[in-house]
């Protein structure tokens, strides 16, 4: 008898919780690039690795959300999405080789002896430019590949095989030296970014409040189309199609807004991600890759906003350790997570929290 | 141009049933945007469908009146789903005329656009977004820009907020509007769905079905509501249930192997030697 008022109280107090979680969180994100800029010996002080890993992770966070929107909102699960990420990567990139180079040719091509930069190098020595890249070429792959796909209604197993196949022909084209993107050594040796010392501890923290800030901000967004009419109108082109279109609507649009909208948001991630690593290559877009951020969303829960980031964060968070602690058992033990999230977590983690909530 | 349907030009159903086009015109305007001058809201005419040599629709000719109630019967495989999947643009004809009004060709027609034009379907197997609250699944299913950008602009205004009141009073969900639609029992998923083509505000209702899964209190009810349709709506029913097909006709149509077998009122058809045979004599 108890149950309904347990469960309404557990229901009010979750948003609190979670808004109090989230603030947090946020704080401690904030707080991290600050703390880089203490000097080395205070106990505080965080370190370089540390503040790189937490970056890396962060725009995973990005991508993992990206895939959300389209997997767990409009039921379109991309193998590929590690194509889009590379993609904004290889944008930054080759801004970040030019400033490099500086009046030069960045250094692959001297050893190609190329003599001059191919056509779509143009314009790429300036930072704006380069921002555009970083939306547009995502976005117009995303496009173009999305029209063809939802005009010709290819969904489920297909479409996924379609973008593991694409994000493959990707690799597979980056890693000619030919093609102008430096082969399979990528780009790296990145000096400066805007005019400032890449590894200076201040770039370091202002590239990392940037992420947070992109984190944030599309956490924010969709949060935003979940709770607008086009997130249910996204719900039900996932759960009954059919009946939506009988209803008036063309689901094509619906997808490919969406289909867009988050590879461009993995282009951005992928953008603030080369500068704090400092390699773009093509393994990026290896499928195995793109397969990984599926694995994040569907630990995290997929439908929710949360879940992705927690499972973007937990799984990398502990490849980490793994790797160092145990390096050989890494593909195993995430082999073994994935089984144990799909037959006891069908909702993943989020869903796990939800019930104790509840219970 | 949008030419209303005006009384004069219409069929009467005391004099002119039986003439030239089959359909009863009741002399109800169609509504705004659909010209039904003719009385006639839905003209099939020769429609051929095979599948891989099946031959699932031959020759098929049907009309059907400004606010007509009419219902199809037919033993299994006799093609009335095919038929609603013409009608709904789901499937393409292999040659015939379909025409929704005077004007819009539902063989060039998508599923999305027919749907806007104003034919509601509902579905032999209850379909409605499970993951949805009641109430959000008649927002919606409501009548209003289905674009993407209408939607993401969208907010109800106070005049939508209380037609999906009104329908869920009709379909007596009212209490169950918050719940997930994946929740509601077969009865109450079947009500939804008729609720989402109601607030659709369609011309044309193609029903499959309605009723099956449903008690018999609920079954009267349908048909209650239908008879209350009936007339501001143009209505097609595919039921199996003769005792509701009973109760709501007022003109039945009998498909068999893809064709129209005999057409009139459920008295004249059931005494149909030939509908006897394929079908009600089994």
């Amino acid at each position: 008898m108890n149950q309904p008022l347990t469960l309404t109280a557990a229901q009010k107090a979750g948003p609190a919780l979670t808004s109090l979680a989230l603030g947090v969180v946020l704080a401690i994100l904030v707080a991290m690039p600050l703390l880089h800029l203490l000097p080395a010996d205070n106990t505080f002080h965080v370190s370089a690795y540390t503040l790189t890993l937490v970056g890396k992770i962060l725009c995973y966070a990005i991508v993992a959300l990206a895939l959300d929107l389209v997997w767990g909102y409009a039921g379109l699960l991309s193998l590929g999405h590690g194509l889009f990420f590379a993609l904004g990567g290889y944008a930054m990139g080759m801004y970040l080789s030019r400033q490099a180079a500086g009046d030069g040719l960045p250094a692959f091509m001297s050893f190609l002896a190329w003599t001059e930069l191919p056509w779509y190098w143009y314009g790429t020595s300036s930072f704006l430019w380069a921002l555009c890249l970083v939306v547009l070429a995502p976005g117009l792959l995303a496009f173009v590949f999305g029209f063809f796909a939802f005009r010709s209604r290819i969904k489920g197993v297909y479409f996924s095989i379609m973008t593991q196949a694409l994000t493959f022909a990707g690799m597979l084209l980056f890693f000619r030296n030919e093609t102008g993107f430096g082969g399979n050594n990528g780009f790296t040796g990145f000096t400066r970014i805007l005019g400032f010392e890449i590894t200076a501890p201040a770039t370091r923290a202002a590239l990392f409040l940037a992420t947070v800030a992109l984190l944030a901000g599309s956490l924010l967004l969709g949060w935003r189309l979940a709770r607008s009419k086009f997130g249910r109108v996204l719900t039900a082109v996932r759960d009954a199609e059919n009946r939506l279109m009988f209803c008036g609507y063309d689901p094509r649009g619906y997808k490919l807004f969406i289909w867009t909208l988050s590879a461009v948001l993995c282009g951005l991630a992928g953008a603030l991600y080369v500068p704090q690593v400092g390699i773009i290559n093509p393994s990026e877009m290896a499928p195995t890759q793109s397969i990984e951020a599926a694995v994040w969303v569907a630990l995290g829960g997929r439908g929710t906003l949360i879940g992705p980031l927690l499972g973007a964060g937990i799984v990398n968070g502990m490849k980490s350790w793994f790797t160092v602690a145990f390096p050989e058992y890494w593909l195993f033990f995430l082999g073994a997570l994935f089984i144990v999230v799909t037959l006891f977590l069908p909702r993943g983690v989020v869903g796990l929290l939800k019930n104790k909530g509840e219970a | 141009m949008k030419v209303s349907a005006t009384p004069e030009t219409m069929l009467l159903p005391e004099q002119d049933s039986g003439t030239a086009r089959d359909a009863i015109g009741l002399g109800v305007a169609a509504g705004e945007g659909l010209n039904a001058r003719h009385g006639t809201i839905l003209t099939l005419e020769d429609i051929n469908v095979s599948f891989d040599g099946f031959k699932a629709l031959t020759n098929l000719t049907l009309y059907i009146g400004v606010g007509e109630l009419r219902c199809i019967i037919g033993p299994n495989g006799a093609g009335k789903t095919t038929m609603m999947d013409v009608i709904t643009g789901k499937t393409r004809p292999d040659n015939g005329v379909a025409y929704f009004g005077e004007t819009y060709d539902l063989t060039e027609m998508s599923e999305y656009e027919i749907a806007q034009a104003g034919i509601g379907r509902k579905f032999q197997k209850p379909t409605v977004f499970e993951a949805l609250s009641v109430f959000e699944n008649l927002e919606l299913a409501q009548k209003t820009g289905k674009s993407v950008w209408a939607s993401l602009r969208a907010k109800l205004s106070g005049e939508q907020k209380d037609r999906i009141d009104e329908v869920l009073a009709t379909i007596r969900l009212d209490g169950s509007r918050h719940r997930p639609a994946g929740l509601l029992s077969h009865g109450q998923k079947q009500f939804l769905e008729i609720g989402m083509l109601l607030v659709q505000d369609p011309h044309l209702l193609l029903l499959d079905e309605p009723v099956a899964g449903m008690t018999d209190a609920e079954t009267e009810f349908t048909a209650e509501l239908f008879r209350s349709l009936a007339g501001k709506h143009s209505l097609m029913v595919v039921e199996h249930d003769m005792g509701f097909v009973g109760s709501i006709a007022d003109h039945v149509t009998v498909l068999h192997q893809g064709q129209v077998l005999a057409e009139g009122s459920l008295e004249d058809v059931q005494r149909d030697e030939r509908v006897i045979e394929v079908y009600l004599g089994r």
